[in-house]
């Protein structure tokens, strides 16, 4: 028999890097929230490589900052390295990038979700929901505990009907054999939600003290200090270095004469894996030209000794794994303290859900993460505070938040998932993004604080901080834009040391700035200077008004864009009533059922005629409503 | 609603007796005025009809004399402004004038848009709305059909060999961007990359300027004769007519009275324009002065300049030289019938390297040598009329110039030393453009690429 266990208004099932932004976001919303994990001391747990951010990535880590999420805080009281990547490119694919410390970001998070108001962390395995109505009203344990809420957000990764391979040898596990998730994977199943089959492995792990080192070259963090969150005020100084060596023919012989009893070459037919990260195995198969692969030693924490061998993911038996490894340069006395495997996993088709992460047939069931078929803990941070926002807005009676493509990283990723689907565990790319000139690491606050504000998850003392920031912008620019520069002797000896043409005449410094060659220190050299005015002001200035022209090219294309996202599809569209438009189209539009028709255009197998059709259709109703 | 302009040919293709262009949209009345030479149509009256001339604003050639209605919203089939300019019949006339007004930034419509727009800003009943639909879908199917027959095979490869050299580059910043410490592959530099777009750029233009081979050929090249009087102009002409038994054609308009004669010279087409003008030329460079004959010069794919045999050269000879130089022309020294009193040294020295025929109108010779010259001057060395990647479509022309455009940004980002992934923007939006015309735009194929390409991990 079941047991009443208490009613909440959102449940949260997992705590993972989505269920943490879920459940965080909706208690902070004032949504009464439970948030259900199998094991609570992995909670926000980090089962692939120790690190958080890159390109794309690192950009959705400060958006899930602006909305007022948790990832940015907790990398930047725990990271053992932090890096900005790109820093010779521009502006728009510069990111952030941190090595972890794996169980002090454990530590960290945990701390977090115990002394966050409004939410309640406790363990256990939800193995069914409670369905009335066709929707959904809260979870049943193994334990047989019934909790009822009318909004459930599963957020289980890749622990449904997960089943781990090495060689031969495979067993039913969630990573790091935690126990899978079998029956609420059946449960979902039953009530009809389309299942598909991913994988994704991981590397061996090695000792540190069987590294020779000196074989290897260093890759060191960055002196100048720096942080994910808007709101870090102290940074870790100390930091530990990764490490970087090849593999060689030695390696990719073993490897080759082993192939076959590697798990995801053995013949059986496996889930799709992705091709961003590859195995070595998938490596050498597809690209057997290449004499070297790279691998990066990296540590997993401050207080262990294990190293992830970055690069070397694999699904060989044990006994090669052993063998494989000690090829490699600096790790030819290494030991494996974790052998590496794949682990093959239940998604969601996640064309299924609406882009609130609601799913479409099961109202008030809400689904992120890697159940969504994606990979990567930003990733799944994203889809988790947005479906704890949209969440917590039915609670609390908002509008739900849907972010397009041009607002921010988030909106691509949500938007690609539920548009297109994925057939291959998803990532963010810099190339997913139309308008990544718009989505910058350094404007995440510009795009995404005033929204965060309005739910209820930024509090004042920052929206002060982030309105006075933006004041102190326009003013710089402005200021900008009033100070003449002329053509006499320091400003012609600055720039020719920048190796620009010298000036012909006088010039605002605004436009002087637009000179490529200019940076806003350099400018400050040769104007009166504003010393109160802060660095990230300084920089954002430097760059709205360096890549203005491309700025503003940008914004003309996403107008364009918006013009078509804001024409709504009518709920009740009957798209079989529509005899234009080709059958496939169709097909695809029932499945998917865009809210707009700029959506609907991007679904693979709309054409645009079939587009033109569904205006005139939808026009069509609109004057019929107005005739009668 | 849709606040861009479109612009189609709204008459059945073929050869009405005049051709219609029409444009909707906010822009229609002021881009026709930029465009058009007569009254100031800016404050035209709504419902009325003007007489004039399309200008090309690039090279202020006459693209066509019409007559042009202006319809102000909302009385208009649209609802929105509408303008209609009546063209000759034919189809040169009309694409001419509609590449003209494409080139002010007008949209080409889609099939059904200008019946769509009526709907949607309400001008049709909506019982309509069905009828509407399978419009769009009919012409829709139509032009594809169209569209693809138009396409050459050549073309479609060779386009998709430009766009597999774009990706590839935008695949290398990608990877750079995406994967920084990926090291299998160099940094992408500017150089590379400016190598790389210099070499588009330079198919793209060639496809261009074939394209502009290609209307001469349906189009003809607008041919001055040129001499002083009685050197044999019209006799020439009569020959060439002659020759190649074309056919004189009188075009009656309702406002102008002008004939273009046709000649077919070795498969190139030549239209002798305005015939009166060529009596004119006699004395074109005393009536006007050497700079400003030049300029009626210049408006003529080739001129046929005349001297005669039996005559010493003369200063206006000599001014008449001077008004071709540069331009393409073929000397024809008429008369070697007579006594020579031309001194030949001296022409070859003037005409610097034109091929210089000598004939005899009269006696019929020289006029295969003249024909050669002719058509060696157009087809000469790589452009083999027989073997050529036609780019006819004026969709295909609209967007391999749009690509054109936007490759050229990326390059003057590279000279401005922006950042690779600012200027790989633009090398994408050409690499878009050239999708459209092959009718290839899906955007996953850039991350297919990228996979492909290089072996990624971290």
């Amino acid at each position: 028999m079941v047991y009443d266990a208490g009613r909440y208004d959102v449940i949260v099932i997992g705590a993972g890097h989505a269920g943490v932004e879920a459940g965080i976001a909706a208690a902070k919303m004032g949504a009464k929230t439970l948030m259900l994990t199998l094991n609570l001391d992995m909670v926000a747990f980090m089962p692939c490589n120790p690190s958080l951010g890159g390109p794309a990535k690192g950009i959705v880590v400060r958006e899930v900052d602006a909305l007022g999420g948790v990832m940015a805080k907790v990398i930047d009281k725990t990271y053992i390295q932090m890096r900005m990547l790109n820093t010779r490119k521009g502006p728009a694919v510069q990111a952030l990038r941190a090595q972890a410390d794996k169980p002090l970001y454990i530590k960290e998070m945990k701390h977090v979700l115990e002394n966050q108001e409004n939410l309640t962390l406790r363990q256990g395995m939800v193995n069914e929901l409670i369905m009335e109505d066709g929707e959904c009203k809260g979870v049943i344990t193994e334990t047989k505990a019934a909790y009822y809420a009318d909004n459930v957000i599963v957020t289980t990764g890749t622990f449904m009907r997960g089943k781990v391979l090495m060689g031969d040898l495979e067993y039913e596990s969630g990573p790091n054999n935690q126990r899978a998730s079998i029956k609420l994977s059946e449960n979902l199943e039953g009530l009809g939600l389309e299942i598909t089959r991913f994988k994704t492995g991981t590397p061996p792990r090695v000792n540190s003290h069987s590294i020779d080192y000196s074989k290897t070259e260093i890759q060191p963090g960055d002196e100048k200090p720096q942080s994910f969150s808007y709101e870090t005020t102290e940074y870790i100084m100390n930091q530990i270095p990764c490490w970087l060596t090849y593999t060689n023919e030695f390696t990719h012989q073993l490897i080759n004469d082993n192939l076959s009893s590697s798990a995801m070459y053995s013949g059986m037919k496996r889930g799709t894996g992705p091709r961003y990260c590859p195995s070595i195995e998938d490596k050498i198969v597809r690209f057997n030209d290449k004499p070297r692969h790279q691998v990066f030693l990296e540590p997993e924490g401050r207080d262990t000794e294990e190293v992830y061998v970055q690069g070397l993911s694999t699904s060989l038996p044990e006994d090669i794994q052993h063998d494989m490894v000690k090829t490699v340069p600096g790790l030819e006395n290494a030991e494996i303290m974790r052998g590496g495997y794949a682990i093959e996993y239940d998604a969601i088709v996640p064309t299924q859900l609406w882009p609130t992460m609601e799913v479409k047939d099961i109202p008030g069931l809400f689904t992120a993460g890697q159940i969504n078929g994606t990979s990567g803990y930003e990733e799944a941070a994203a889809q988790g505070i947005m479906a704890g926002i949209n969440a917590g807005a039915k609670v609390v009676g908002k509008e739900p938040l849907i972010l397009d493509r041009s607002r921010a990283y988030i909106g691509v990723l949500i938007d690609d998932l539920v548009t297109k689907g994925t057939k291959e565990p998803y990532r963010l790319l810099t190339s997913r993004a139309e308008y990544r000139l718009l989505l910058r690491h350094d404007n995440a606050d510009l795009r995404l604080t005033e929204i965060g504000h309005d739910y209820g998850l930024i509090n004042e003392e920052r929206y002060n901080q982030f309105v006075e920031k933006q004041r102190l912008v326009e003013q710089e620019k402005k200021r900008l834009s009033k100070i003449t520069v002329k053509p006499e002797e320091p400003v012609q000896e600055m720039l020719k040391n920048a190796n620009g043409s010298p000036l012909k005449e006088a010039v605002k410094a605004y436009d002087m700035l637009k000179r490529p060659e200019v940076t806003y220190e350099m400018l400050e050299g040769v104007i009166e200077k504003d010393d109160n005015l802060p660095a990230i002001v300084k920089e954002q200035v430097g760059i709205q008004i360096k890549y203005e022209g491309y700025i503003k090219k940008a914004n003309e294309q996403v107008d364009r864009m918006l013009k078509m996202e804001n024409k709504k599809i009518p709920d009740n569209i009957d798209y079989d009533d529509i005899d234009g438009i080709a059958f496939e189209a169709k097909e695809k539009l029932k499945k998917v059922r865009p809210l707009s028709v700029g959506q609907a255009s991007r679904i693979s197998g709309v054409n645009p005629s079939d587009v033109s059709i569904l205006l005139v259709y939808i026009e069509q109703g609109k004057v019929a409503r107005t005739a009668n | 609603m849709e606040t861009d302009t479109i612009t189609a040919i709204s008459t059945p293709v073929g050869e009405g007796a005049i051709s219609i262009v029409r444009l909707s949209g906010s822009a229609a009345i002021p881009v026709t005025a930029k465009l058009f030479e007569g009254k100031n149509l800016h404050d035209a009256d709504s419902h009325t009809i003007h007489y004039g001339k399309i200008i090309d604003p690039e090279t202020n050639e006459v693209a066509e004399e019409v007559m042009v209605t202006i319809m102000r919203a909302p009385k208009t089939f649209t609802r929105e402004d509408v303008v209609e300019i009546n063209c000759h019949g034919g189809m040169v006339a009309v694409n001419r004038v509609l590449e003209t007004i494409l080139e002010q930034g007008v949209r080409i419509a889609e099939p059904g848009e200008f019946t769509k727009r009526a709907f949607l800003h309400g001008r049709i009943d909506l019982s309509q709305a069905e009828a509407v639909m399978d419009l769009i879908r009919s012409k829709t199917d139509k032009a594809m059909s169209v569209a693809l027959k138009q396409m050459d095979g050549r073309l479609s490869q060779l386009i998709g060999r430009l766009r597999q050299q774009l990706i590839e580059t935008v695949a290398h910043v990608e990877v750079n961007i995406d994967y920084p410490e990926y090291d299998d592959v160099e940094e992408m530099s500017h150089e590379m990359m400016r190598t790389k777009s210099k070499e588009v750029h330079a198919e793209i233009e060639h496809l261009l300027e074939v394209a502009k081979q290609g209307k001469i050929l349906r189009e003809g090249l607008s041919t001055a004769i040129i001499g002083r009087p009685n050197v044999g102009k019209s006799s020439l002409m009569n020959t060439l007519v002659q020759e190649s038994k074309a056919i004189v054609t009188e075009v009656p308009g309702t406002t102008r009275d002008i004939i273009e004669e046709y000649v077919n010279v070795r498969g190139v087409p030549l239209r002798l324009v305005d015939t009166a003008g060529i009596r004119e030329t006699e004395d074109i460079v005393e009536k006007i002065g050497v700079d400003r004959s030049r300029k009626v010069l210049e408006e003529s794919d080739l001129i046929l300049f005349v001297l005669n045999y039996n005559e010493e050269l003369t200063e206006e000879d000599k001014k008449l030289f001077e008004a071709v130089q540069g331009l393409d022309y073929i000397v024809m020294i008429n008369k070697t019938d007579l006594d020579q009193k031309l001194d030949l040294e001296k022409v070859n020295e003037f005409a610097e390297n034109k091929p210089v025929i000598n004939a005899s109108l009269i006696k019929e010779e020289g006029i295969d040598e003249l024909e050669s010259a002719i058509s060696e001057t157009f087809f000469a060395g790589d452009i083999d009329t027989g073997d050529m990647t036609y780019v006819s479509n004026i969709r295909h022309i609209q967007l391999l110039k749009q690509a054109k455009q936007a490759l050229e940004d990326a390059m003057s980002s590279l000279d401005m030393e922006m950042p690779l992934d600012i200027v790989q923007i633009d090398v994408t939006r050409t690499w878009e453009f050239l999708g459209e015309i092959i009718g290839d735009t899906a955007s996953d194929s850039l991350i297919d690429q990228l996979f492909s390409q290089f072996c990624l991990g971290k």
